[in-house]
């Protein structure tokens, strides 16, 4: 239980997938001018990152390891987020009719938001287990989520405030970020894990 | 020939990849903590942009419509499994440096994005003329962002310390912190002398990649 709450709050604050790792960077600019969307993609990225963890663990750990094909691992993990990401779009769409709504429209997006292949990749490196990937991934997009949240809240203020020229829209976003990411600096070593 | 250098020269301050069309921020922001990391980056890309451009190109015809992204997205995985083997045995500490950003070079989406507004629709010279002209354009970028924050951040140019020892630099710019402050200053600088600013209008919707959806994320 420790374990688990230190993963989750660890991922979240101290190793912030978006502001201190820059994963997902693509998305976190390009969806954070609306609350909704920004919830929208969330919800969407925490889905597909737990699953793209959990699948990428299994191909590696059945089908790639054994066979000594470990040097195909970005292009078997970038094709099996791509089918993923297809697949859920099709179950969502013929099952879950209202989250399909709420959804759908981000999913196509996810495939190359590197934060997904990225979870996979790092849950590699570090070796672990497969719970423990589960935990990583879905702890991972909580932090986008979180990340994401905040930001948006911060660029409806920004719609508003007087901005010169030049720095219209992405400038002034980028500079808002890093005091956003230099908030989340106070949390380093907060947590080890 | 003319139109050639027409496509090579547009990457580099028309069209930039990370000014102009805000293409590849994850790698932009995370692996500029020195401008050696910079030119490594930008180089690495460019050899898959160059391969994925040239493969693409050629086979243009043949791929069908409907599969054209999975299948742009295989292409530029396998160079950049070659790219990410060569560093690792050529080239360990670059290697390391980069870490997972070099497989990450996969959903960067200069590549896919050159592969399908251009490569996809222009013949292979055309291409090679491209890709050079981006990626170079993207270098030239990483590299200045890069040199700014090691200027600031740890007082040095290429390891070589410039300020002897009188100012402290100022570590937070080497920091994640430091990415996001020195890229949106720059670009604001950008857009102030080439009197443009594209990124106004940046979002999902603005994304080269059609996939369908952009009209709806955009409402």
């Amino acid at each position: 239980m420790k374990t688990i709450i230190f993963v989750i709050m660890g991922t979240i604050l101290v190793e912030n997938f978006v502001l201190q790792k820059f994963l997902g960077i693509c998305p976190f600019l390009g969806v954070s001018k609306k609350m909704d969307s920004a919830v929208g993609m969330s919800g969407a990225v925490v889905f597909v990152m737990t699953l793209a963890a959990a699948v990428t663990w299994a191909v590696n750990e059945y089908l790639l390891i054994p066979n000594e094909l470990e040097f195909l691992r970005t292009i078997s993990f970038i094709l099996v987020v791509a089918a993923l990401v297809q697949f859920v779009e099709i179950i969502l769409k013929r099952f879950i009719k209202p989250l399909y709504k709420s959804l759908g429209i981000y999913l196509p997006l996810i495939t190359t938001n590197c934060a997904v292949l990225g979870v996979a990749l790092l849950s590699i490196q570090r070796s672990y287990g497969f719970g423990m990937s589960v935990l990583y991934g879905f702890s991972a997009g909580l932090s986008f989520t979180v990340a994401l949240i905040l930001f948006s809240g911060i660029r409806e203020r920004l719609e508003t405030a007087y901005v010169p020229e030049a720095f219209k829209g992405l400038p002034i976003a980028l500079i808002s970020a890093a005091f956003l990411s230099l908030a989340f600096m106070g949390f380093q070593g907060l947590f080890s894990f | 020939m003319k139109k050639l250098f027409k496509e090579f020269t547009k990457g580099l301050i028309k069209e930039n990849p990370i000014f102009v069309l805000v293409l590849g921020m994850c790698p932009t922001l995370a692996v500029t903590t020195s401008a050696e990391n910079g030119i490594g980056m930008g180089l690495a890309a460019t050899v898959v942009l160059l391969g994925s451009n040239i493969v693409i190109s050629m086979l243009r015809k043949i791929i069908p419509d409907k599969v054209r992204i999975p299948a742009y997205i295989t292409v530029i995985a396998g160079f950049v499994t070659v790219v990410q083997l060569l560093l690792k045995a050529y080239l360990p500490d670059l290697d390391q440096a980069l870490g997972i950003f070099i497989p990450l070079i996969v959903v960067n989406c200069i590549i896919l994005a050159r592969a399908e507004m251009f490569a996809s629709k222009n013949s292979v010279l055309s291409s090679i003329a491209d890709a050079v002209g981006m990626g170079v354009g993207f270098t030239i970028a990483l590299f200045i962002i890069g040199s700014v924050r090691e200027i600031l951040g740890a007082g040095q140019i290429f390891g070589i310390d410039i300020t002897g020892g009188v100012i402290p630099p100022a570590t937070s710019f080497i920091l994640p912190a430091g990415g996001f402050l020195v890229l949106g200053l720059l670009m604001g600088v950008f857009n102030k002398v080439t009197k443009k600013n594209p990124s106004e209008k940046f979002d999902c919707a603005h994304c080269p990649l059609q996939c369908g959806v952009d009209k709806e994320v955009a409402k």
